[in-house]
């Protein structure tokens, strides 16, 4: 998976996301930013999920679908890559 | 302590639509009805559940009537069966006064096991077989005749039975709304109704009573009425002139708008739908200009059923499980959909969580549990993350689901109604196999499997 667009962002603390490239920008939630900032790290997707259950009260499977649903968003706002 | 999880979500920030009604895009829950808990109620009788309010019924019947009195005082109020026939629902509105307006043999029988006497029920309807309209002659019905066939039996049955039906003549007509209902009844403009009087006049067995009509369903013009009305006066006064026959009545039929927005409808139903005092004022300024009216004092009868009854009516569903679509969508699988709530195919009903939800939204479709593609409870709208468990509150949806439900698949589900004190009561228990099979029949040699 190529992150290199996820590290052009700027990432406020409060989940608001800025593209310098484009002039675009996001919201995420504190999950969403969760995983956002630790994508940004270069964190493995499997590791993502062992942090996720660690920070939040969620079981793996549960959030492995969200994660699933999650990069599929991303992918979608071009913001990952295959 | 760790974090409360909510799904993670990204959205694109935009300018977005103008919004110009300033509806808000904040989703309200919801926890009780009629200060009842939603959990204690899903705790007690079981998921998914209907509930009724007794006091909001009781309230909105009052309201009209006392609406359309203050325009016109000879004004009545009747229950349309059809839009909700549980007894219970029924006989608050008997209770409040209001006589049986029925549109089918088994809708009469009803009304008569509901303890109400056949000279207090408007007969509508297009399909009364003859046994049905047997019944309703004999015990005094008012008759509303759709068709040169009904009028023929009813003629004939009077000559049998040695009885003089009271009848009315199902009308027809343009109002200025669009699609005209040309299919009940006579049609004003072009004579046959005018026609049908004369034919039913020159039988001799029946006495004319009344006229009616049935302009069409969820009418967002309150205009609408106004032509009906005043059409309906000029051919009463027409019938006068010509046949020296003074109609006790004038039937406006249903059709009054609720709060629910359609399907295809931009503005929120609560700000497009007109008030009853919109209704009442059209009604009311045709009845008070009629000559007709200041000779004759024709009562106005009324049969609008769902403006009294959907926003009594909730749905409490279910989330069964959750998945994620290829459009980004997030789907939501309840346990009631189109079989149970079937006016959801009509409206943008409002769906809300039963407790507050920490996080942001993100657009979710909800499904019910049928498997058919068409089963939409509502299409995406921005929700809070739900799971398994999870309850929503689907409204309104008193008016016709409680009549128009289908067994495919599932089992009808609890109905429950909350009375004015509070205390909640059980009116329709749920299903089970015994209700599957109790008339069903197995050939000899189909029984061994």
């Amino acid at each position: 998976m190529n992150t290199d667009q996820l590290m052009t962002l700027a990432v406020n603390k409060n989940g608001f996301i800025f593209d310098p490239e484009n002039g675009i920008s996001y919201t995420v939630n504190d999950t969403g930013l969760f995983i956002l900032r630790h994508l940004q790290k270069g964190v493995e997707q499997e590791e993502l999920l062992n942090l996720l259950t660690e920070e939040y009260e969620v079981s793996k499977e549960h959030v492995r679908s969200d994660m699933e649903h999650y990069m599929a968003m991303l992918k979608a706002l071009h913001l990952v890559e295959d | 302590m760790k974090k409360n999880y909510t799904a993670p979500y990204i959205e694109r920030n935009s300018a977005g639509n103008l919004n110009k009604y300033a509806h808000t895009t904040v989703v309200r829950h919801q926890d009780s009805i009629d200060n009842v808990l939603i959990k204690d109620l899903i705790a007690e009788h079981g998921s998914p559940l209907f509930v009724f309010s007794e006091k909001q019924i009781r309230r909105a019947y009052r309201r009209l009537q006392d609406t359309i009195r203050i325009h016109y005082p000879l004004a009545d109020i009747t229950w349309s069966y059809k839009t909700n026939y549980l007894s219970a629902i029924c006989n608050i509105f008997h209770q409040e006064g209001a006589p049986a307006e029925v549109v089918s043999g088994m809708e009469y029988e009803l009304a008569r096991h509901n303890g109400i006497p056949g000279d207090n029920i408007y007969f509508n309807g297009p399909s009364k077989r003859r046994s049905d309209l047997s019944r309703a002659i004999s015990e005094g019905a008012f008759i509303h005749i759709d068709h040169l066939e009904e009028l023929y039996m009813i003629e004939k049955l009077a000559d049998e039975l040695g009885i003089t039906p009271r009848v009315a003549i199902r009308m027809n007509m343009d109002t200025g709304i669009s699609p005209l209902w040309t299919r009940f009844g006579f049609n004003y403009e072009n004579g046959e109704a005018y026609r049908t009087v004369q034919r039913l006049v020159s039988g001799g067995k029946m006495k004319l009573t009344g006229l009616h009509t049935h302009i069409g369903t969820f009418i967002l013009d309150p205009n609408a009425y106004y032509w009906a009305a005043q059409k309906m006066l000029v051919f009463a006064q027409t019938i006068k002139d010509s046949f020296n026959i003074v109609v006790d009545y004038i039937d406006l039929g249903g059709g009054f708008a609720s709060q629910n927005t359609l399907i295809d409808q931009y503005t929120p139903g609560e700000l497009s739908s007109p008030s009853f005092e919109q209704y009442a004022e059209a009604i009311g300024t045709a009845f008070n200009a009629s000559t007709f009216v200041k000779e004759h004092h024709p009562r106005l009868i009324l049969e609008t059923g769902r403006v009294l009854i959907d926003e009594a009516g909730y749905l409490i569903a279910s989330v069964l499980g959750k998945k994620n679509l290829p459009t980004g969508e997030r789907a939501v699988i309840l346990d009631a959909g189109v079989n149970v709530n079937i006016t959801a195919w009509w409206y943008k009903q409002r769906v809300v969580p039963t407790k507050p939800f920490p996080g942001s939204y993100q657009n979710t479709v909800f499904y019910g549990p049928l498997c058919m593609n068409i089963d939409v409870i509502r299409s995406a709208m921005p929700f809070p993350d739900l799971y398994y468990g999870d309850t929503v509150l689907i409204s309104p949806v008193g008016a016709y689901n409680v009549t128009q439900w289908m067994q495919f698949i599932e089992y009808r589900p609890n109905v429950c109604l909350i009375s004015e004190t509070g205390k909640v009561d059980i009116i329709r228990e749920k299903e089970d196999m015994s209700d599957m099979i109790a008339r069903e029949f197995i050939p000899e040699h189909l029984r061994r499997v």
